[in-house]
């Protein structure tokens, strides 16, 4: 690591932040899982609008509580979730490059909407890759600022990379379009799998017609949803390698949207799997909140991918 | 679903399931490596990863490079005259984990024994009479899961997992066997520790054990097993 500097120091945690790069690749097959943001679209977008290329290190502030002091002049921009952030007690702008002088607290208070912020710093923050990744994952103590995959802990010290000079100095706002209307009932595309036909008619109609319900049990790993109890007639399967935004269903029939923190094999059979942006969108919907799945095909979906990261990559 | 294989499977917008088999066998190890090798160099640049498992293998690919279609159509190829890695699997490292059988680190050898009809020595006797292969890493980083164990050694997994199995526990449930590479949850039933290094992120290649290896238990001392390194703190159970 070069020129890398204190940057940002922690005053208060809060619950769960977690420094995510794009994620850790090329070691499934070890047993390790993915990581990095669990709204891979929103942290895309921060890194963008902080002058960062695709890839760098920002923060995933999860509900709020954070509190950070600059200790040197930055930028930053917050993208995904409004936690109604402040910088010295004035509401910050989400979804655009801001000043960060030295000594300003920034404050991300509890969820107005979305629930997970993304805080990318120009420059990106420093910090050891393990396996070839920043990104923190608790569960598997990898990753992160001390590599063994804590959270951010009162008292920090965040080190920074030092920014490049900024070849997009006149657009630093996202424009309109991009930025995702948490309050919308999020309806979230499917990518048909190979056991939906093993499934009841009764409950292929309940998939995709029915409200689910996010419950309480929801995390980086994955997120349950509740709602009509879907039949399957294959119960398990032998376990298998699972991909991002999988939705098993176990024999309760409550099905499971697999995120980035999840096992990489199960055995548990799968209607099919959420496309990346979906997965993002599930990523910031509370306990609670209602969601729709509808079923999409991989062309649309591939389109849609494709697009969002052209117009990241023209953009940095 | 038909049952024709090997088959491909839609795994998401950069994923596919190659199912190569539909059920467990130690043979299905050579065609598993062999696709594997031949995905690398295939794919090159756009593969992301492959994730082996009994009888499948999860490729991901970089979808900005290659299309759900275009990386079907390279799997079809790959398969059409697919030969048997036994290079590869004679190339399969052989492991030998010193493991310590003892009630104090194996809480369950004595259930165990009582539900196999087994004395404890021969529990211990006959799970380190074999060796295993590794079918997948999975659960956890560097946890393999090996088998087949003796039909008589046949144990279901525990109804209510332990909150902490301690790093290093060897375990047993439906057949199959395990080494914990790190203290997670577990329902398995424990039989003894080993002082193996099973995932270590200083070392390159990072997990001791990989899919394919062969694997064997090889009991030791409670003197040797420290001499090792091994931790002989018992597992604590909480009521």
């Amino acid at each position: 690591m070069t020129d890398t500097a204190i940057g940002v120091r922690v005053l208060r945690a809060g619950p769960l932040a977690l420094l995510q790069d794009a994620g850790r690749f090329g070691v499934r097959h070890l047993g390790v899982t993915q990581g990095g943001p669990a709204d891979l679209y929103s942290w895309a977008w921060a890194n963008a609008l902080a002058g960062n290329r695709w890839g760098a290190a920002s923060l995933e502030v999860t509900v709020g509580g954070l509190e950070l002091v600059a200790e040197k002049d930055l930028a930053f921009a917050i993208a995904g979730a409004d936690l109604g952030a402040t910088l010295d007690q004035r509401p910050v702008p989400l979804w655009e490059r801001v000043v960060w002088k030295e000594g300003q607290v920034l404050r991300f208070a509890s969820p107005v909407s979305g629930l997970r912020a993304y805080l990318s710093v120009r420059g990106g923050f420093a910090a050891e890759p393990v396996m070839g990744s920043v990104a923190c994952v608790m569960r598997e103590q990898l990753g992160g600022f001390d590599g063994l995959g804590s959270k951010l802990q009162t008292g920090d010290q965040l080190t920074v990379h030092p920014a490049g000079p900024s070849n997009n100095t006149a657009t630093q706002q996202a424009p309109s379009g991009v930025r995702p209307d948490f309050s919308l009932e999020p309806v979230l595309s499917l990518l048909p799998g190979a056991q939906i036909a093993e499934f009841s008619g009764q409950s292929l109609y309940d998939a995709f017609n029915a409200r689910w319900k996010v419950d309480e049990r929801a995390d980086r790993m994955g997120v349950r949803l509740t709602g009509p109890r879907l039949d399957c007639r294959v119960r398990s399967l032998i376990s298998e390698g699972i991909n991002l935004g999988s939705v098993q269903v176990p024999p309760d029939g409550q099905p499971i949207a697999l995120l980035n923190d999840r096992q990489t094999i199960g055995g548990y059979p799968r209607l099919g799997a959420l496309t990346p942006l979906s997965a993002s969108r599930l990523a910031q919907c509370k306990p609670g909140q209602e969601v729709r799945l509808k079923a999409t095909g991989s062309g649309a979906a591939l389109q849609e991918y494709r697009a969002f990261r052209a117009r990241i990559e023209d953009w940095v | 679903m038909s049952d024709k294989l090997p088959r491909l499977e839609p795994a998401g917008l950069d994923g596919w399931i190659v199912r190569l088999f539909n059920d467990i066998d130690e043979a299905n190890l050579s065609w598993l490596a062999a696709l594997a090798n031949r995905c690398r160099t295939a794919f090159g640049d756009a593969l992301v990863d492959i994730v082996p498992s009994y009888t499948t293998l999860l490729i991901t690919f970089d979808p900005l490079s290659l299309s759900p279609a275009e990386a079907r159509d390279r799997l079809m190829v790959l398969l059409d005259d697919l030969e048997p890695d036994t290079s590869g699997v004679a190339g399969g490292q052989v492991h030998e984990l010193p493991t310590w059988y003892d009630p104090s680190v194996g809480p369950d050898l004595e259930r165990v024994a009582g539900q196999t009809g087994l004395t404890i020595e021969e529990v211990i006797q006959v799970h380190s009479g074999k060796s295993y292969r590794v079918f997948a890493l999975g659960f956890a980083p560097g946890f393999a899961f090996m088998g087949l164990t003796d039909p008589g050694l046949d144990c279901p997994r525990l109804d209510t997992p332990r909150q902490r199995v301690p790093v290093g526990s060897v375990a047993i449930a439906a057949r199959q066997t395990a080494a914990y590479p790190a203290a997670t949850p577990g329902g398995w039933n424990l039989l003894g520790r080993t002082c193996a290094r099973l995932f270590d992120r200083q070392r390159e290649d990072l997990s001791l054990l990989k899919v394919g290896d062969e694997v064997r238990f090889v009991p030791v001392s409670r003197e040797e097993f420290e001499r090792q390194g091994g931790d002989i703190t018992p597992l604590e159970e909480r009521p």
